[in-house]
């Protein structure tokens, strides 16, 4: 027992007796479960466990991320090795850049006309795959086949889809009667962006289509009955009940397909590769030539950087969106 | 047979092998609140959901205010309102949005919309409420902005599906007594769904037990409390339930535990059935004693019997003992032992049927 200021008596040997004694109960238990395992302690095995997601957010985005900022301020050329500081001079550049500025125009037009046809599309969908038919299992495996298909393949199917000879749009179209002439889809600017949209508006449906699914599921169903009961067509259900309630997952939905397709690279790369005369080019695909393919890697790191503050943007007002409809403000 | 305002005729439901409704004959009147009461899965719901026209049924006829509903008339055009268990309020629109829903639907112009909706509110007490949306309510406001929304429409019939089922204990009994009230005065036929024997006997103009699909009984509370058509309705109803005991090989005989009383409590003139009741149990529940024992006749059985000891009667009752029980004849009911059945008064009430 010491004695505090108070002078009341505290006991401080006490504890420590009484749990000496609690102890020795124990004795007998085996010694594999007397010891404290890694399972036991959260604190270190929750780092252990982080671990490997860390690291690989660190080595192969933080770091090439980090690299890419580097870069876009420097003149460096791939094949040396030196790193001369330019400041904002690729910048300045690209902005002057009758090239870039197409890009950019581009990128723009292909994701927001991608992603209002891909949310009507997909939307449409999940209501027909919503209702109850005969093979509706098959049918919602089948939708999901452009997602899981390889890009490369898909794109080489569309390339000879849309082929200058053999294209079978044209020949099927002909034959209908309501084509004249002839169209040469990767030969003019307007008919190739049509074509780039088109694969990429296939590729991205069934996802979007999935998650609209999902989130039409996690409307409760009495709400949607009473809607039914309350005697709303369904063009009054569709705007003013389920897409209301859809709108924090069908924003998700749109945040994740802008920023996949304005930073997409593949379907423009595989289907036309900029052409024709680099009318076709996105920033994503004119940051790879002219950094990969041109050597240049100060302005394609340039380049490719150039919408991160837009898309950190756009993140941030549909996080907000999303959250604020989720409360039902 | 009178004609029902709603109206079932052998109506069937069935999901593959379920019998979820199994062929109702159900006669609804004008003006009247009936209540479907079931244990839950006696197609109660399902009842409802295909008169409401969100479930088609697999066979038979439904008639509302003398039409036919075939399956290809929507919910829209039958002239019901439903109001669900969860109030299905729509969680991004306001109060009067939500009120007011149906009848934009129905096309109205701004200024009969607004009319309504407020006159609505009125009836509920729930004007100053219509800017809130309905996570800024409490569970018996949002219960009285289904109610409004249900009403604007001026339905034929109304289709309440345990709306008070979401209710705490408290809140249930002062909103069963409004519901009561409200249905009275606007005198719409109503058929209210409920598992709750003490929400139908206090609501409803007429109940409707239901069992496996089935309407066992339609009839008065008092019918179906006083003269339960079968052992199924005379064990659903009452707590505690009715007590059923052995007869003889083919007859049950049932009373309910407020009328086995100690002998002494009879006038003796009174005509009384005697019976000996070792005592095994007393539960003190305050407004009365439950005594569980069992009967010691020659006829013995270890079946639980229970009677139910108003507060007034202070007689010692000690577990153990064997005490001189009595029922008054009047109160005693046989069923057939094989079929569960009521004898006599042979009026039995098999709603179902015409």
């Amino acid at each position: 027992m010491t004695q505090d200021a108070a002078g009341t008596p505290r006991p401080v040997g006490g504890e420590r007796v009484a749990l000496k004694e609690a102890e020795s109960v124990v004795v007998a238990a085996p010694a594999i479960f007397r010891r404290r395992t890694l399972a036991d302690r959260e604190d270190a095995l929750g780092r252990l466990l982080l671990a490997p997601a860390l690291l690989y957010v660190v080595l192969l985005v933080g770091v090439p991320f980090g690299m890419a900022v580097l870069l876009s301020f420097s003149a460096a050329r791939s094949g040396t090795l030196t790193f001369p500081w330019v400041g904002l001079q690729n910048f300045w550049t690209i902005a002057a850049d009758p090239q870039f500025r197409l890009a950019l125009r581009n990128t723009t037009l292909f994701t927001v006309v991608s992603q209002v046809l891909v949310m009507v599309l997909a939307t449409a969908a999940a209501n027909v795959l919503e209702a109850a038919f005969f093979g509706r299992r098959g049918v919602r495996m089948l939708l999901l086949l452009p997602w899981a298909v390889p890009v490369s393949l898909a794109a080489m199917a569309w390339t000879w889809i849309f082929d200058s000879t053999f294209s079978v749009v044209n020949w099927t179209l002909r034959a209908v009667g309501l084509l004249k002439g002839w169209l040469y889809w990767f030969g003019d600017p307007t008919l190739a962006m049509i074509a780039i949209i088109t694969v990429h508006v296939w590729r991205m449906f069934p996802f979007a289509t999935v998650i609209v699914l999902a989130g039409m599921s996690a409307i409760p169903a009495e709400i949607r009955e009473a809607a039914v009961v309350d005697g709303a067509s369904f063009w009054r259900r569709l705007f003013q009940i389920n897409l209301p309630l859809l709108l924090p997952v069908v924003t998700v939905a749109v945040l994740f397909g802008v920023v996949f397709t304005s930073t997409d690279l593949s379907v423009v790369y595989l289907l036309t590769r900029g052409g024709p005369y680099n009318s076709t080019h996105v920033l994503a695909s004119l940051a790879f030539q002219r950094g990969i393919l041109g050597a240049d890697l100060g302005q394609g790191a340039a380049i490719a950087l150039f919408l991160l503050p837009v898309l950190v943007v756009v993140a941030i007002l549909m996080l907000r969106v999303a959250r604020r409809a989720e409360v039902g403000g | 047979m009178e004609r029902g305002y709603v109206e079932t005729r052998d109506l069937h439901k069935h999901f593959g092998e379920v019998r979820a409704v199994d062929g109702v004959n159900l006669s609804v009147r004008e003006g009247e609140l009936l209540v479907l009461l079931g244990p839950s899965g006696c197609g109660k719901t399902t009842l409802m959901r295909m008169i409401a026209g969100l479930e088609t049924p697999t066979a038979g006829e439904i008639f509302i205010a003398g039409e036919r509903m075939d399956a290809d008339v929507p919910p829209r055009a039958r002239g019901i309102a439903m109001v669900f268990q969860s109030y299905a309020l729509y969680p991004h629109k306001t109060a009067f949005r939500n009120i007011s829903f149906p009848l934009e639907a129905m096309g109205q112009p701004p200024r009969v919309l607004r009319e309504r909706v407020h006159s609505g509110a009125r009836m509920f007490g729930i004007e100053r409420l219509l800017d809130r949306f309905p996570r800024q309510l409490s569970g018996g406001e949002r219960q009285r902005v289904a109610l409004a929304r249900a009403v604007v429409r001026d339905p034929k019939v109304f289709l309440f599906d345990e709306p008070l089922s979401n209710l705490d204990a408290q809140l249930r009994a002062i909103a069963r007594y409004e519901l009561k009230e409200f249905q009275r005065q606007i005198g719409t036929t109503t058929i209210y769904v409920t598992h709750d024997q003490v929400e139908a006997m206090g609501l409803g103009d007429r109940i409707a037990v239901m069992e496996k699909g089935r309407v066992r009984q339609v009839g008065s509370p008092r019918e179906v409390y006083d003269y339960p058509a079968d052992t199924f309705v005379a064990t659903f109803l009452g707590s505690p339930p009715m007590n059923l005991v052995e007869h003889d090989e083919e007859t049950l005989i049932g009373f309910r535990p407020e009328h086995l009383l100690p002998r002494d409590v009879f006038d003796p003139r009174e005509d009384v059935v005697i019976y000996h009741l070792r005592v095994r149990q007393v539960e003190h529940l305050g407004a009365d004693r439950l005594v569980y024992g069992s009967l010691e006749e020659e006829r013995r059985s270890d079946q639980p019997v229970i009677a139910g000891l108003p507060v007034t009667i202070t007689m010692p009752v000690v577990e153990g003992q064997v005490y001189e029980f009595a029922v008054p004849r009047r109160a005693i009911r046989s069923f057939d032992r094989r079929t569960g059945l009521a004898r006599g008064r042979g009026d039995g009430q098999a709603g179902s049927g015409p």
